[in-house]
């Protein structure tokens, strides 16, 4: 059947701010769908509250909301839309879930508005899991023995007819939330119990453990003709028991027989026909016993996933692409392959190369979660490379995660071999590198076999490398062939040199005067059946490149590598939006990154792509390659983060041309004595500060400088190892936590600053040409300095600040941009303490508010940025029409106001002991992404801010209190305003008595079991935990205090409600309920915005 | 020792050459190059009868890696002439693996290259077209490449090669059927799989395998209720013989299905001409067209030949066997992938419904063979 005619306007589902289980793949498959939708003429409607995202840039629809994604607000959209269909299978577990609460809620019907891509019968026999199951079984396959509970007296009855260990799965949630491994009661009462909490139905599943099994997913496409494809076939390296997010995968899979794989497709096919997925794609997850071969369907996700972004990067084959049209009604065999151009999409790819993703972590942000790999998602991003053989692509992508002892190593170790292989019968972060290791040692494939449970091919694929890096070491010279035989086994120019004791620089010489250079081979989805149409490429060591001459002038993108918390999406946003202007400028543009999430790494985006670590032996070999035709004007370093701008030196040192700000410039903001003399030319003051190597350096500038001091190692992102240091002992604490991640040293010195309490902490981005600056947007923390601007929500326009405090803060950036030579972007934070402005640091880079400036104000900064870096000036930009002339210094007063709100992960942690990890913010960012609320006045811009990021402030009920002495006397206003609004007070007996004697009525309650001095009845953790309390205030003071209020912030963090830690937060948010008790959102599209925009300035 | 040296020799008619590490046996090996694209089913694809007299490259890197099973085979012995893999495992890991694929191939006297640049010499392939190769290594790599390259040019071109009497069964010989008794197929043995004759007894057929060499006489001796030719290597330009046979089948009205190289000699003998394809379709990705449903089916291909229909969808068998329709054909390039003669009972599939290796699919085409024999049935009884 072609297109439906019918439906002329759709409304596209996102998947809301990034979360761990729910990253920018689904901003991929969001922006391709959009794509497509415009492509057929259709009106695209588009919600979703992640302001970083490209699919919410104005241009990818035609109405853009960026509002909460709840059904009340979706409602409210379509009843001014009236779109003819809803697409909520893009969007993640947020979208589907959000498409099922409409149909629940009969607002589809009431509105006449259909769903396409998967129809609700189908979302309900995928994801509820008793049906599933049936469904399984009646198609003549086998699933895992199971019980389904919904109360803990049925999880008890269940594990005791499985026995231990039983597997604990809540039902609806995304990314394995909740679930997990029991080996006892008390295990599974803990997990069980946040389960049922965690579940929408309040329905877990409890399953025998199929622990250790080989674990396989297959990625499928069907249409409404029942025409059925498997695009992907991709096996787990970790077997079952590590989520798939969090397992090193690799497609296709490796250690199947055709038989064993053909019978897994034909379930596959049997389920999907089954589950009545007809217009979209789907994934399904096994289980195989290594032993009999018995074969266990997981589960299903009858959606566009995580797993169909990696497939359709590993495969060039565009699932969400495919799914639009599919949804539109096309048929498989009317949509033409991409990447070939003549045959049909109705093929299944074949692969002639290999494809390893591995995932990153960062539990180095929070140091007491339990570290063990489950069935919980924990990865916060993944690297993904490709190679022509299993070791080559593992090298890559173990390389491409950028961190220290990520990447396989033949150095000291101090660990024995029995040591070693203990560890590694643990999944954790880094555990491959703990099994090559313990190999190394002596450990043999069978020892390491009975520990993992991998699968003995990928041991000794491992095996293999040691082998081969052993050889290396004992060769009597460096030869050709020891190199390319090194090299054809992705061993990189710095682990030759580890392993020959030289340096990497030596290695490299060596390898370009026997011109020993990888060639480029391309993903065309057909095994080199058909010509490849897309300059797609990957690295590899043989005989013949594809990349093809072109006399263009090129522009080199560096991308911003694997997500983690401090460079995610933002980043890619900013890439992405350079590559189309530059594209548009008439260069040819050629993107390198690594991350198989991003749009940046969709095929199409620029005109070249490389899937390659950005590390600078492979950049540098990618301009090699590009530099044998047209010619390079030059490379872009600060779109992409630390990832980028760290290569910066090193190609320069190359003689690469870096596009924009230079290297030695971007030197002087991070490099301190320099930055303070520009500072001082300037007239500008920061707090006081030095820098420190040592412990004892650092001491004795607190001493100089007076305590608080905030403590940062220099060039890190994310304000990783930042700290607020009260006292000489906590500083001596924190050099003792620091001294294992070697990230303050004499190269990399730490900063010392002094600490401003009570300071308002502004954020600006702009941009400079040489000669002008245009502001992006000013923005104003709502927390007080000291919380990672990260982490903090802020608000576009700033909400206190007068015209004049803003005028200083663009007089003291242009100076600064000035005094570092910048050429592109600059981001600079300050703090406004007692009307001093203070600079507190400058990153001549994207910043991470990119995206938010260009939502909020409708300025393509990046963009803009791009344009600068080759040429063009500020003037020209503004005449051509690419930015407005008005810049965002000031905005009209009748504009609306933006607030990003961060979102954090800490749901995703527990501690070794099955609890939360805390809640509380500081200067280091532990954000996974944010969300953005936009209206009229800034308090129904905050409660949407709030409502987007999951935590929607409640019309009525009650609110704890318990704060810090410190804040005693000014939480006693907002709390009698939240009195008066009708909510019930709840407090602990210190801040009770102070509440009280200001007339507010309090209801006291204990702050623990043992707390003598508040009447008998339920703690307040027990409360919070049964589900009475809807908000939480709570500050935190000192060591002592933050231990205190550790458990309540767990607690409220295990029932999902809103908490403040602060109480500017709480100041803030007053209105903020106000506004939530007077009625519904309202919603207003970006385009609108812009109108109101334009309108204001006319 | 995990370097190995890069002593075997891939050489082109064209004189292009590959140097690579040896495996398998030593010594070389001439045969037509072709690239097969399965990622799966390394097994099935070097002991299909079909691959006789060719050198097969796998574009899928890693080889080897599941080991070898009875199960899994597809006849009794490896038939490529020679074996082109990136890269061949080192250890085996299945639950059903018996034997490694090093010592099959050795077995069955298997010349084998790896670790070269297959993906560069598949792309060549495909822009020149299949050619002769050969592979040489131990001493026979040592001649000089001119000498190595006459050599190649030396051997038989696949086009006008006879090979069904080297793939074929000597004797005669019968599986039985399985469940409930549908009817007897005669099949010509013209390089069957296994896999087919499951197919068949599954289905409830008795099954009587003749060599190719039989006359009509023989192949109906037994009166079957139906006659099925099956794949199989060379050119179907030679298979003179077999197409008289069958036209004799057809003038019978004797229900007839055939597979690949069956299929090309339904083709000729309803009047049709066959020709070589560039570099024909290897591989178990093909999409395929059902026209009868309307429905694409995922299907392994492994023909380097294939029947040449002009004029539309439907056409009149030039040699007098009514109607016939082009039923199936490849959606990659529109080649004719099935026919199916609409006033006489016989179809056939230029692909291969019974996979092995690749996707079931195509499978249903089985059972419209047993559709087919009720239908006679009820026709005689009438």
């Amino acid at each position: 059947m072609p297109r439906r005619d019918d439906i002329k306007s759709v409304l596209v589902i996102g998947s809301g701010p990034i979360v761990i289980g729910q990253a920018c793949e689904f901003d991929y498959s969001g922006t391709q769908a959009c794509r497509v939708l415009r492509a057929e003429g259709i009106r695209v409607i588009l919600v979703n509250s992640n302001p970083a995202t490209i699919m919410t840039d104005p241009d990818f629809a035609d109405a853009t909301y960026i509002e909460p994604i709840t059904p009340q607000v979706i409602e409210a959209i379509i009843a001014k839309e009236r779109p003819d269909a809803i697409l909520p299978t893009l969007g993640g577990q947020t979208a589907l879930n959000a498409a099922m609460s409409l149909h629940e809620l009969g607002i589809l019907d009431k509105y006449n508005v259909e769903l396409i891509g998967a129809k609700v019968s189908a979302i309900k026999a995928g994801e509820d899991r008793q049906s599933f199951k049936q469904l399984v079984l009646d198609a003549g396959a086998d699933v895992a023995k199971s019980y389904i509970a919904h109360t803990m007296d049925e999880v008890l009855e269940g594990a005791a007819k499985l026995g231990y260990p039983v597997v604990v799965r809540p039902s609806f949630t995304m990314g394995g939330l909740g679930s997990g491994f029991a080996y006892d009661e008390k295990d599974l009462r803990r997990i069980a119990g946040a389960g049922l909490q965690a579940s929408p139905t309040t329905e877990v599943l409890l399953e025998e453990s199929i622990m250790g099994w080989k674990e396989y997913e297959l990625e499928l496409m069907r249409d409404t003709a029942d025409n059925t494809v498997v695009v992907c076939s991709i096996e787990n390296v970790d077997p079952v028991g590590v989520h798939t997010g969090d397992s090193i995968t690799v497609a296709p899979a490796l250690t199947l027989t055709d038989r064993e794989f053909q019978h897994m497709r034909d379930i596959s096919i049997d389920i999907i026909r089954a589950v009545g997925v007809d217009t979209g794609g789907c994934n399904i997850q096994f289980a195989v016993e290594p032993n009999t071969g018995r074969i266990i369907v997981i589960e299903m996700n009858p959606r566009v996933s995580r797993s169909s972004a990696l497939a359709s990067k590993a495969t060039g084959f565009p699932i969400a692409k495919i799914a639009a049209k599919l949804a539109l009604g096309y048929r498989l065999d009317e949509i033409p392959n991409d990447i070939t151009k003549v045959t049909p999409a109705s093929f299944e790819p074949a692969l002639d190369y290999v494809v390893v993703k591995v995932p990153r972590f960062a539990f180095e942000k929070f140091p007491a979660a339990d570290a063990t790999l489950t069935t919980t998602m924990k990865s916060v991003g993944e690297a993904m490379a490709i190679g022509r053989n299993y070791a080559q692509a593992l090298q890559k992508a173990l390389r491409s995660l950028e961190r220290r002892g990520s990447s396989f190593h033949w150095g000291e170790q101090k660990k024995s071999k029995i040591e070693l292989i203990e560890l590694s019968s643990f999944p954790t972060d880094g555990r491959i590198v703990t099994v090559q290791q313990a190999l190394r040692l002596g450990a043999t494939a069978e020892e390491i076999f009975q520990a993992t449970k991998i699968d003995p091919w990928f041991i000794d694929q491992i095996v293999l490398i040691n082998e081969i890096a052993e050889e290396i070491h004992a060769s009597a010279d460096l030869n050709e062939e020891i190199m390319l035989y090194a090299k054809s086994f992705g061993f990189s120019d710095a682990q030759i040199a580890e392993i020959r004791g030289v340096s990497e620089f030596e290695v490299r010489t060596t390898r370009y005067a026997q011109n020993v250079r990888p060639v480029y081979k391309t993903v065309d989805t057909c095994a080199g059946e058909f010509p490849a149409l897309t300059p797609y490429h990957y690295s590899t060591y043989e005989q013949e490149t594809e990349v093809r001459a072109s006399g263009a002038d090129k522009v080199v993108i560096l991308g911003s590598g694997p997500n983690r918390i401090g460079q995610g999406v933002e980043f890619d946003y900013s890439c992405v939006h350079a590559s189309f202007a530059l594209h548009d400028a008439g260069f040819e543009t050629i993107m390198i990154n690594c991350n198989p999430e991003t749009v940046s790494t969709d095929y199409d985006t620029s005109d070249r792509l490389y899937f390659e670590p950005l590390t600078l032996e492979d950049v540098l070999e990618v301009i090699h390659a590009e530099s044998a035709s047209g010619t390079l004007v030059g490379v872009v370093v600060q779109l992409g983060g630390q990832t980028a701008l760290g290569l910066a030196q090193g190609l320069a040192a190359h003689g690469i041309p870096i596009l924009g700000t230079t290297p030695d410039a971007i030197d002087l903001a991070e490099e301190r004595g320099a930055f303070s003399r520009i500072l001082d030319e300037a007239g500008l003051i920061s707090p006081a500060n030095g820098t420190a190597t040592s412990l004892e350096e650092a001491k004795a500038i607190a001493d100089r400088i007076g305590f608080p001091v905030l403590v940062r190692p220099s060039f890190v992102l994310g304000g990783r190892g930042m700290e607020i240091v009260y006292d000489q002992i906590s500083l001596e604490g924190y050099f003792e936590r620091i001294a294992d991640q070697a990230i303050v040293g004499p190269k990399h010195p730490l900063l010392v600053d002094r600490f401003l309490d009570d300071a308002i902490e502004i954020d600006i981005d702009a941009l400079y040409d040489g000669e002008r600056l245009y502001v992006g947007g000013v923005m104003e923390h709502i927390e007080e300095a000291g919380i990672h601007s990260g982490d903090s929500s802020c608000t576009l326009p700033p909400i206190t600040l007068s015209n004049t405090q803003i005028n200083r803060v663009r007089q003291a950036t242009e100076k600064i941009a000035k005094g570092i030579g910048v050429k592109g972007l600059i981001n600079v934070q300050f703090a406004l303490a007692h009307d001093v402005l203070y600079v507190l640091e400058a990153n001549p880079r994207a910043s991470r508010t990119v995206p938010f400036v260009s939502k909020a104000l409708g300025i393509t900064l990046a963009k803009a940025a791009a344009l600068v870096m080759v040429g063009w000036s500020i003037d020209d930009l503004v005449a051509k029409g690419h930015l407005p002339a008005t810049d965002g210094t000031h905005i009209p007063e009748s504009s609306a106001i933006s607030v990003k709100e961060a979102v954090l992960p800490f749901k995703r942690f527990a501690t070794k002991d099955g609890r939360f990890v805390d809640s509380l913010l500081g200067p280091e960012m532990r954000s996974t992404g944010e969300v953005m609320g936009i209206d009229v006045d800034f308090p129904t811009a905050f409660a949407k801010s709030q409502a987007a990021a999951g935590s929607a402030l409640p019309k009525s009920g009650r609110i704890f209190i318990s704060v810090a002495d410190r804040d005693k006397h000014q939480v006693v206003l907002p709390v009698r305003r939240l009195f008066q609004l009708g909510y019930e007070i709840l407090a602990t007996t210190g801040t009770a008595s102070i509440l009280k004697r200001h007339g507010i009525p309090v209801r006291i309650v204990r702050k623990h079991s043992a707390d003598d001095d508040a009447p008998a009845g339920p703690s307040i953790v027990e409360l919070i935990l049964n589900g009475e309390v809807d908000v939480v205030v709570n500050t935190p003071s000192g060591s002592s205090a933050r231990k205190d209020g550790y458990e309540i912030r767990a607690a409220t963090t295990a029932a999902d409600a809103p908490i403040f830690t602060t109480i500017a937060q709480l100041s803030a948010a007053i209105g903020s309920f106000e506004t939530v008790i007077a009625g519904d959102f309202k919603v207003r599209s970006l385009q609108e915005h812009a109108e109101d925009r334009r309108a204001a300035l006319a | 020792m995990a370097i190995r040296s890069r002593t075997a020799l891939l050489v082109l008619e064209d004189g292009k050459v590959f140097k690579g590490v040896p495996f398998g046996k030593v010594g070389s090996s001439l045969g037509e190059i072709v690239f097969a694209t399965g990622m799966s089913g390394y097994q099935e694809t070097l002991t299909d009868p079909s691959y006789a007299g060719q050198i097969v490259v796998q574009t899928a890197p890693h080889i080897g890696n599941t080991g070898m099973n009875d199960r899994d085979e597809e006849s009794d012995k490896i038939w490529v002439s020679g074996y082109v893999v990136r890269d061949m495992s080192r250890i085996v890991s299945n639950f059903r693996s018996e034997r490694t694929l090093e010592a099959d191939l050795l077995r069955d006297e298997v010349v084998g290259i790896s670790e070269l640049d297959t993906r560069a010499l598949t792309l060549h392939l495909r822009e020149i077209g299949v050619m002769r190769a050969g592979i040489f290594s131990g001493i026979d790599a040592e001649q000089p490449v001119e000498e190595l390259v006459s050599i190649v040019r030396s051997a038989a071109k696949m086009q006008g090669q006879s090979l069904s009497s080297v793939v074929s069964t000597r004797e005669k010989y019968e599986v039985a059927h399985k469940g409930e008794y549908v009817g007897k197929v005669a099949i010509l043995d013209l390089g069957i799989k296994r896999s087919t004759i499951e197919n068949m007894v599954e289905r409830g057929l008795d099954v009587e395998v003749y060599p190719a060499e039989s006359t009509a006489e023989i192949l109906l001796s037994s009166n079957p209720d139906a006659v099925f030719y099956s794949n199989g290597p060379g050119d179907p330009e030679t298979a003179t013989e077999q197409v008289k046979v069958l036209q004799e089948v057809l003038k019978k009205k004797i229900p007839f299905f055939g597979i690949c190289f069956g299929n090309q000699l339904l083709g000729r003998a309803l009047g049709f001409q066959t020709y070589k394809l560039a570099f024909g379709h290897r591989g178990i990705n093909q999409p395929v067209l059902d026209r009868r449903t309307g429905r694409v089916e995922v299907t392994a291909h492994n023909h380097g030949f294939a029947v040449r229909v002009d004029g539309g969808e439907q056409v009149e068998s030039p040699a007098g066997f009514g109607q016939v329709r082009v039923s199936h054909i490849c959606l990659n390039d529109n080649v004719v992938e099935g026919l199916e003669c609409l006033d006489i009972p016989a179809y056939s599939v230029q692909y291969h419904p019974e996979a092995a290796a690749g996707p079931h699919d195509a499978n249903y085409l089985f059972d419209r063979l047993i559709e087919m024999i009720h239908a006679n049935k009820a026709k005689k009884a009438d």
